[in-house]
């Protein structure tokens, strides 16, 4: 089946304006008939809360954590972009558009990427308006910096901690709508199954993690903002309780899932130490603006890096990437310093590069340097017990963002009506990859400036109240995750989660990560349903359900996965092609540059569920570009 | 290195609870302190015993949702770090670690080394925002703001609301948290127009969740993983102060 992303047609600038001409409204007055269920209260789903509660809308919104302050988009450090041209460097909203659009290697929907920089402006008007304290300069102005894949500064920031800042603003903006009495909050609440009525979303079953009690609850919509995925692969950058659980579920419902063969690896992360690893740390993309990356010229060189001379070290990103240098963009840094460790020329443990800031402070000084990564030194001083003042820091590529997801139209909405995805829990916007402080860009985009304005249309055209928790189909919703949950711990097998976890993530580490090839996808494909085999016949959860119980949750986490996992290998196999976070080794050029076949793939691909085993459905939305010239994506 | 572990395990809200040995064994110093007790968890599991419950989520010391008490002292002995940033380097061989929830009247025990903290989100929802909806607001450049303001606005919007300051605090006082919201908002210009009706509806909050006031033992920024300073406690008292005479009997000035 063709999908339709339902773009809308008209020049590229204005088929926003005229799109939101055309959608429907709802009258004032009726609209404290409808309740919205928002899944997730990160910068997507804290954001659309917020915005449709003050419209005046019922919210009903539902996060595994304790609060909504502690979702994941906290942890975001560097920034978020903006075409405001502040700075005077020659950015525009076209140029915003085109560099996430050359960034995302020709695989994101053109309308969604315009509308997003057009939006970008309004984010941090609104943000700053919320008291977010961005960085200033001395004359009070907002302050800029510059990110990986650009060459202009469009980049705001709040220190090291942007992503905390701006979800605190959201959160902010949603706790005043709970005083209000608009929002009521569902904390500690895990939603294991989307309710469908008649084709449409009318309502969510979902599991009280302190008392365990299973409960339905209806609504005129369903908001999806519950993250991404990358935690299949087991270490990752992602907080321990993200999960494809709330979105596969959905698909197990219906709704297609897009695109998960992309999935982002983050050149700066600190590396791996050992098999205990619960978790990988990010160091700032931002880092790359003053620190040189390089590897010893020599295999096997055990000397100190301060020992190793000038002409003995190789900046490999400055001598293959001129123009962009250590500024290349994620998929190829994380690429080129694969690269030169398989080489040999790791640095520590041999899965590591330099991150070098030696220059950076005999020409700025130390103090400079200081105020401005000083909590990322600090931190990576904790983790390592090394001062990166005296020396290089250590750094290697880890799974940080998915960019596949569950897949929208142009309104935000899945192919379920009444379903709508925001954030990272979608597809649509960051192609085959993600730029720079393009995700809290996109998430708090879809939450306060384009999902209050779709889901109205589809409001407007729904009567309110139509489901009712006690229908049929949330009965049979609830008995489903009651079953489930009671199949977990029966089992009573000898290994735990984490061990079926650990084991998943090395098949897709080592099979489905930074590169992959037919052979490694076939490989993978063949395992996967092995150890999901496995998993049911010899997973240990203790306790029971009736009770907060977190290896409980953690099964069904992996559960999950042990599904998902099958997925996204079989759309890497599918695409056989590269193209930004997805590298088919058969297909690069004689330097290891990613080769696309626009004439085949130039599509999304989105696959509906056809039962665990069985081989899914593949639809295709193609992508047309009549905007942007289609080109070879260059950072030389 | 091998330790021996107090815990504190409670079934609920109800139980007693006591502290309960365990044996932490061949543990490495690159282990966070987190990664430790997971450890120790999947022997308990394999054993057929009950892991140990406790919250975390980031792992990276933002979040703010761990919250354990380490020998007395919430998040442990490294001044500004978080447990999940607390490293077993900086623990030796044959080491007794105590570990407890954080322990306040305002946080009732959920189970083991979980605690409510919900009492926290109801201080910012009682004023902890600037009034504004979404879209029609002015060009971000059209509010100059010093860069001396802020700055210290975001030395205070640093704070991640983990609660080891009412952990520390003999009275199990909420004033370091609460003075860090009143304080940023009250450094920008966007905070002031409702700066009186905030830090009121705030204060007024802290004390009917169960938490004590400020008596001026600074255990809470000895305690606080982000360095959050007391002179933000200062600062809450200047603008309660400001504000008292505005709000005499005019709720909602």
């Amino acid at each position: 089946m063709i999908l339709d992303g339902k773009c809308p047609s008209g020049p590229l600038a204005d088929k926003w304006d005229n799109h939101r001409r055309d959608l429907k409204l709802v009258n004032p007055a009726n609209k404290r008939k409808y309740t919205i269920l928002v899944v997730g209260t990160g910068l997507a789903g804290a954001s659309a809360a917020a915005t449709l509660a003050e419209l005046g809308y019922n919210v009903e919104a539902f996060c595994y954590q304790d609060s909504p302050r502690r979702a994941h988009s906290i942890a975001a450090q560097g920034g978020i972009n903006a075409a405001k041209n502040y700075p005077n460097d020659g950015d525009s909203i076209f140029r915003l558009f085109h560099d996430t659009i050359k960034g995302g290697d020709f695989r994101a929907r053109e309308a969604n990427v315009y509308r997003l920089a057009q939006i970008s402006n309004n984010i941090i008007d609104q943000c700053v308006a919320q008291g977010v304290p961005f960085a200033r300069d001395y004359a009070g102005y907002l302050e800029n910096r510059s990110f990986g894949g650009a060459q202009v500064s469009r980049t705001f920031f709040a220190r090291g901690q942007t992503g905390q800042q701006l979800l605190l603003g959201a959160y902010q903006a949603f706790s005043r709508q709970v005083q209000a009495g608009k929002i009521r909050v569902h904390a500690r609440t895990e939603m294991l199954d989307l309710v469908v009525v008649d084709g449409e979303a009318k309502g969510i079953t979902v599991r009280d993690l302190v008392t365990g009690e299973i409960r339905c609850h209806a609504g005129d919509a369903v908001v999806l903002a519950s993250g991404g995925y990358v935690n299949v692969y087991n270490l990752s950058t992602n907080a321990m309780g993200s999960s494809v659980t709330a979105a596969w579920r959905a698909h197990k419902k219906g709704a297609y899932f897009a695109n998960p063969c992309y999935t982002q690896i983050h050149p700066t992360c600190i590396p791996v130490t050992g098999d205990h690893q619960s978790k990988l740390t990010l160091m700032s993309e931002s880092l790359r603006n003053d620190g040189r990356i390089w590897v010893p010229k020599n295999k096997g060189d055990q000397r100190p890096a301060q020992q190793i001379p000038e002409d003995e070290r190789d900046y490999y990103l400055e001598r293959k990437y001129p123009s962009f240098g250590n500024l290349a963009p994620r998929d190829i840094a994380s690429r080129a310093a694969k690269q030169a460790c398989d080489a040999g020329l790791g640095v520590g443990s041999g899965r590591g590069v330099y991150l070098d800031f030696t220059d950076a402070i005999e020409r700025l000084g130390e103090d400079t340097i200081r105020a401005r990564y000083g909590n990322l030194f600090d931190m990576y001083q904790r983790i390592t017990g090394e001062n990166a003042y005296q020396q290089p820091m250590r750094i290697y590529p880890a799974l940080h963002y998915a960019m596949g997801g569950l897949w929208v139209d142009y309104n935000l909405q899945s192919n379920l009506p009444g379903l709508f995805v925001l954030g990272e829990a979608n597809f649509s916007d960051h192609g085959a990859n993600r730029l720079g402080a393009s995700a809290l860009m996109q998430g708090l985009a879809d939450g306060y400036f384009i999902a209050p304005y779709t889901i109205a249309d589809y409001l407007a055209r729904t009567e309110p109240g139509k489901a009712s928790s006690k229908d049929d189909e949330f009965r049979d919703s609830a008995a489903q995750v009651e079953g489930l949950t009671n199949k977990l711990l029966a089992v009573n097998g000898r290994k735990t989660v984490n061990d079926f976890h650990r084991e998943l993530g090395h098949i897709m580490w080592e099979d489905v990560g930074m590169a992959r090839s037919e052979e490694s996808l076939r490989n993978a494909l063949e395992k996967i349903p092995a150890l999901r085999e496995e998993f049911w016949n010899n997973v240990r959860v203790p306790g029971n359900g009736a009770d907060l119980n977190q290896e409980l949750e953690k099964a069904g986490r992996v559960a999950d996965y042990l599904e998902f996992g099958e997925l996204l290998a079989r759309d890497a196999l599918n695409r056989d092609e590269s193209c930004g976070g997805h590298f088919r080794v058969e297909h690069q050029t004689e330097d290891g540059e990613a080769v696309r076949k626009d004439d085949q793939y130039s599509y999304v691909a989105a696959w509906e569920y056809g039962g665990t085993g069985k081989t899914p459905q593949l639809h295709k939305e193609p992508l047309t570009f009549e905007n942007i010239e289609l080109a070879v994506r260059s950072y030389k | 290195m091998n330790l021996t572990l107090h815990v504190w395990r409670q079934q609920g809200p109800e139980d007693k609870g006591r502290l309960e040995r365990y044996q932490a064994k061949d543990v490495s110093p690159d282990m966070s302190f987190l990664e430790m007790l997971d450890e120790v968890n999947e022997e308990l599991i394999k054993e057929g015993r009950e892991p140990i419950v406790f919250d975390h989520d980031c792992r990276e010391g933002i979040c703010g949702t761990c919250s354990q008490v380490i020998n007395g002292q919430p998040h442990g002995p490294q001044a500004e770090t978080t447990v999940c940033q607390l490293h077993m380097r900086e623990f030796k061989d044959g080491d007794e670690i105590y570990i407890e929830p954080w322990r306040a009247r305002a946080f009732p025990v959920v189970k083991d080394l979980i605690v409510d903290r919900t009492a926290m989100d109801r201080i910012i929802e009682a004023g902890g925002y600037v009034s504004v909806n979404t879209g029609g607001v002015a060009d971000a450049n059209a509010i100059l703001i010093p860069k001396a303001d802020a700055d210290t606005a975001m030395d205070a919007a640093e704070c991640i609301g983990c609660g080891a300051c009412v952990a520390a605090c003999p009275n199990g006082s909420a004033m370091l948290f609460v003075s860090a919201k009143v304080g940023q908002l009250a450094k920008l210009p966007q905070g002031r127009p409702e700066a009186a009706r905030r830090v009121c509806a705030m204060t007024e909050t802290m004390l009917d969740q169960g938490f004590g006031n400020c008596s001026n033992h600074y255990e809470c920024e000895a305690a606080c993983p982000k360095g959050i300073s007391v002179k933000f406690i200062s600062m809450l008292n200047r603008e309660y102060f400001k504000a008292l005479p505005k709000l005499k009997g005019n709720k909602d000035a």
